[in-house]
């Protein structure tokens, strides 16, 4: 074990001191996405992908149950089950990470690159609940394990362009697989200027750059034990966000952990993987492209993060059985600048995340059970310990402006069950499923002083005092099969308990220049959301074939009130002709009109809209290379157009030509 | 498994000696009776000398505590039996004024300090125009020294004088915070009536609307801020101020007499933007 340990600190310095050298030398280069990412178990070859040097957030988007929350061309925020970021647990391959803007305009999923996955697991609800706590589910980033096929070298170069905000991507991916050592190296840059919406309206302040680099290195202890260290630095500058006041001079992360893997087929224990982590996030908001600003402010936040969890794999006869144990303490910071117009007035200063300290450690347990050959019943539970407190006493003293009465920690006990029936057969398969959750409020939910929301224009400040949020869920699933032609739906049900949202405080001056007021966080009594997809497809052919989908969400609190950020009904119809050398597909894409729109919390109307797209590529095999060439228009017709997820309504991209080109070698 | 035992002895031993330590220091206590104050000035005449004492070692237009000392010139020793009395004065051209103050008294655990204070409602550009006289009784011998003193104007409005609308002269004055934080502060205000050019008595029973306001920043307000009312215990007037940030605050006053008459002061609307009284506040 000794060694072990050894070992581990060894390669995760081996590793620190190499990234530092390549951040240097591989900013212009390129890199390549070898692996193979999956949404929801669906697998996805990426060169199956419209584009294979797509961000994570279009891989994201692909996902029915997932849509993406848009400030600007960058750093989408995943939504699922029409709940955001804080009802979610995101994670980094089982590592807990929090985004340092208090805007939400850098969620996690911003600071990786698909160059660093090797798949992404969806779990809807309190399927989601592997890795921490949450109501609409869990999204993890799954990062690729080390291969030990003893090939050698393999490398691969990308490149992309796009006409549309002249958006450049370059990667390039080197990797060695030797039969005890792993390494993995790979970069990717992007860089693109502002995009034009329909009918070539400029979106100012849409720009982004922003580069990342990984290191992985692998070494292979005995046949069973094998210890991986990787290493993602990620790092944005010059972000617009043309929905917000401010845009983002620098975000970046420094994402390490060192992990123990077991593997045994043979034994009692299949696998038994043990992570260490840390990352640290600097994220710094920025004004000073505005030419027009009531008053000029910095606003920087840190996260930083450590971390662990052991999990454990265990057979036996008809059980599968799974162990998680999990810890993690969390550092979030942010605090806010502004300089008035009178230079003879002093810089005004406060904090908008008061040095929130979370630590929270837990349990989580599932087991498949095998009750025939066609069916299985899963039962799943999550049990942890949470605790904030707030390391500074200007924070503290600032938040007992609201709550006279606050102390300075708090501590919750959260739990989390999951019940779920599957059947399989050849002709159809089914499953159904009930869940009861728990989460805790969020840093801003809970601690945060003076958010602006530029959403509905009000300030927000947090609430200490608010119970856990709890849910009671349903779902269930059916899909079946007629020769050539399949019919699925997929439906599920929330019903929320002190439903986390801001509400307004009448007697409450807002600090922001222009804001409506202030919004205090407070728990709805209850709070309703269903989501239900059907979606159907038909092979025509071999070669052709059709798909569609159709979705309906329904989002109501107990106060009478349409729930924010719930969408409308939507529909997806493709047609595809595939071949192993040359591939085609015709999309139609839209939603309906957001007739049930949230005016109580600053929503407006969202018109319905359609875009078409249609995407090529052509596999071209050059001796023992391979090149892949993937073009296409997205937005054909040049639609001006926005939908229901855009902040303040920021029109999306107008007609865009765009080509990648990879190289594997 | 040595640490196991090795940890206790050396966590006794680091007892021990501390133990010791507070022995030594509580036979030493030798601490000065003005440490942590400057000096501001002395007077003196033929047989003491006044020392003036505060924190800045300045006076400021405003509240301000000052501390004294009297050294007998004879015996170089301070004296611990004075009964005191001072009068600041104003010399304008045509006229003079006092303002309002509170006579020293030896300063609580002191021997040789007397506290008391003085609230400058005004001061010349240069500092100029005000005295001081202060008048002490030693063993039942009376004493006067009177000298020139420096009032610098204080950056920010911490006292305003003003005819209210009962035709009588008020002076409103804040005392604290001293170090104003971001969350909730204790204001403390003096309110005092122009009784004559030289008389300046507390006015009791009074009271203040507080709105604090940040004009750099739209003019936002704060939550939770309460009316300041009077304690008669210090004579002085009290109230919750909560400051969401650092800058500069405009604390925006009403005074009300005991029958709720607005004698001075409007309330913030969006077309007027301060109260005709008000105090400032940075930090």
């Amino acid at each position: 074990m000794k060694k072990f340990i050894i070992y581990s600190i060894s390669f995760f310095f081996s590793a620190f001191i190499y990234a530092q050298e390549k951040e240097a030398t591989i900013e212009k280069d390129t890199t390549q996405l070898q692996e193979v990412i999956l949404i929801g178990q669906r697998k996805l070859s990426k060169y199956r992908q419209e584009k294979t040097l797509s961000s994570i957030d279009d891989y994201l988007e692909k996902s029915n149950k997932i849509t993406m929350i848009k400030r600007g061309n960058y750093a989408w925020e995943p939504t699922m089950n029409n709940m955001s970021s804080e009802r979610l647990n995101v994670t980094i391959d089982g590592m807990q990470i929090f985004g340092a803007c208090t805007d939400k305009m850098d969620p996690i999923t911003s600071y990786v690159d698909v160059s660093n996955l090797e798949k992404v697991t969806v779990g809807s609800g309190q399927e989601g609940t592997e890795h921490g706590h949450a109501i609409g589910g869990g999204i993890d980033l799954k990062l690729p394990q080390s291969k030990y096929y003893g090939n050698g070298f393999k490398s691969s170069v990308d490149l992309g362009y796009e006409t549309n905000g002249n958006y450049r991507t370059a990667g390039l991916d080197v990797a060695y697989s030797g039969n005890k050592v792993y390494i993995n190296v790979d970069g990717i840059y992007r860089k693109s200027d502002n995009y034009d919406a329909g009918n070539s309206k400029e979106v100012l302040y849409s720009q982004f750059e922003k580069y990342n680099v990984s290191l992985q290195g692998g070494y292979k202890i005995s046949n069973n034990h094998s210890l991986d260290a990787n290493l993602i630095y990620d790092k944005a500058s010059d972000v617009g966000y043309p929905a917000l006041p401010m845009d983002v001079s620098l975000a970046e992360a420094l994402i390490s952990s060192v992990t123990h893997i077991y593997k045994n087929d043979s034994t009692f224990v299949k696998s038994w993987e043990s992570k260490v982590y840390f990352n640290t996030i600097t994220h710094i908001m920025d004004d000073s492209k505005r030419p027009n600003v009531p008053i000029r402010m910095d606003m920087p936040g840190w996260s930083d993060t450590y971390g662990f969890y052991s999990k454990v794999n265990l057979q036996e006869n008809k059980h599968n059985l799974s162990f998680n144990l999990n810890g993690f303490y969390n550092r979030s910071l942010a605090e806010m600048t502004m300089y008035p117009n009178d230079p003879n007035q002093l810089a005004m200063f406060m904090y908008t995340w008061p040095d929130i300290r979370t630590l929270y450690s837990g349990i989580y347990a599932k087991d498949a059970l095998s009750i025939s050959a066609n069916e299985t019943i899963t039962i799943s539970t999550r049990l942890g310990f949470h605790n904030n407190t707030i390391g500074d006493q200007v924070g503290l003293e600032s938040l007992q402006i609201f709550y006279p009465e606050l102390t300075d920690s708090k501590d919750r006990f959260l739990k989390s069950f999951a019940a779920d029936y599957q059947l399989k057969t050849k002709k159809y398969d089914a499953s159904f499923g009930v869940g009861y959750g728990e989460r805790a409020p969020s840093v801003s939910e809970g601690y945060g002083f003076f958010l602006f929301n530029s959403f509905d224009n009000y300030d927000y400040i947090g609430n200490p005092t608010m119970n856990n949020e709890k849910a009671l869920e349903a779902n269930a699933k059916a899909n079946y099969y007629i020769n050539r032609f399949k019919i699925g739906v997929e439906a599920s049900y929330f019903y929320i308990m002190d439903y986390i949202i801001g509400e307004i405080d009448p007697t409450l001056s807002a600090m922001t220049i222009g804001a409506n007021g202030v919004r205090v966080y407070s728990a709805l009594d209850n709070a309703t959301i269903f989501d239900v997809f059907v979606n159907s497809s038909y092979e025509i052919t071999e070669t052709l074939s059709v798909n569609g989908t159709v979705g309906y969400n329904y989002g109501s609190g107990s106060n009478g009130e349409n729930l924010p950020l719930i969408k409308p009904f939507s529909y997806v119809a493709e047609m595809a002709y595939y071949t192993a050398a040359f591939n085609a597909s015709i999309q139609l894409e839209g939603n309906g009109n957001q007739s049930r729109y949230s005016s109580y919390y600053g929503e407006d109307n969202t018109a319905a809209y359609a875009i078409l797209n249609l995407n090529l590529g052509n596999i071209i095999y050059l001796k023992n290379n391979k090149m892949i060439l993937k073009y296409g228009v997205e937005n054909i017709l040049d639609a001006n157009y926005s939908t229901y997820a855009d902040w303040n309504n920021i029109p999306r991209q107008g007609r865009n030509f765009y080509a990648n080109v990879s190289y594997v070698f | 498994m040595k640490l196991k035992y090795i940890l206790p002895i050396l966590l006794i031993s680091i007892f021990t000696t501390a133990c010791s330590e507070d022995d030594i220091n509580d036979i030493v206590p030798i601490v000065s009776e003005i440490e942590g104050l400057t000096k501001v000035q002395e007077l003196s005449n033929a047989t003491h000398t006044i020392e003036l004492f505060n924190d800045s070692g300045r006076f400021y237009t405003g509240y301000n505590t000052i501390s004294i000392r009297i050294k007998d010139n004879a015996t170089n020793s301070f004296v611990e039996n004075a009964t005191i009395n001072w009068m600041p004065v104003m010399q304008m051209p045509t006229m003079a004024h006092s303002c309002p103050k509170t006579n020293p008294t030896k300063a609580s655990g002191k021997d040789t300090v007397y506290t008391g204070n003085i609230i400058y409602q005004m001061a010349m550009e240069d500092g100029s125009g005000w005295s001081l006289t202060v008048n002490y009784t030693i063993d039942e011998v009376e004493y006067s020294v009177t000298n020139d003193i420096t009032v610098m104007q204080n950056d920010d409005q911490n006292v305003a004088s003003f005819m209210g609308s009962d035709d009588k002269r008020y002076i409103v004055a804040m005392v604290k915070p001293l170090k104003p934080i971001i969350g909730n502060n204790e204001l403390v205000v003096g309110v005092y009536q122009m009784e004559t050019m030289m008389s300046f008595p507390v006015v009791e029973n009074f009271s203040l609307k507080l709105d604090p306001r940040m004009p750099g920043m739209g003019n936002h307000s704060s939550p939770n801020n309460t009316d300041l009312t009077y304690n008669s215990s210090d004579k002085l007037y009290h109230a919750n101020l909560s400051l969401t940030m650092t800058g500069y605050w405009v604390l925006n006053l009403q005074l009300l007499n005991g029958e709720g008459t607005v004698l001075k002061g409007e309330s913030v609307t969006t077309d007027n933007v301060q109260s005709s009284l008000y105090l400032e506040l940075e930090f």
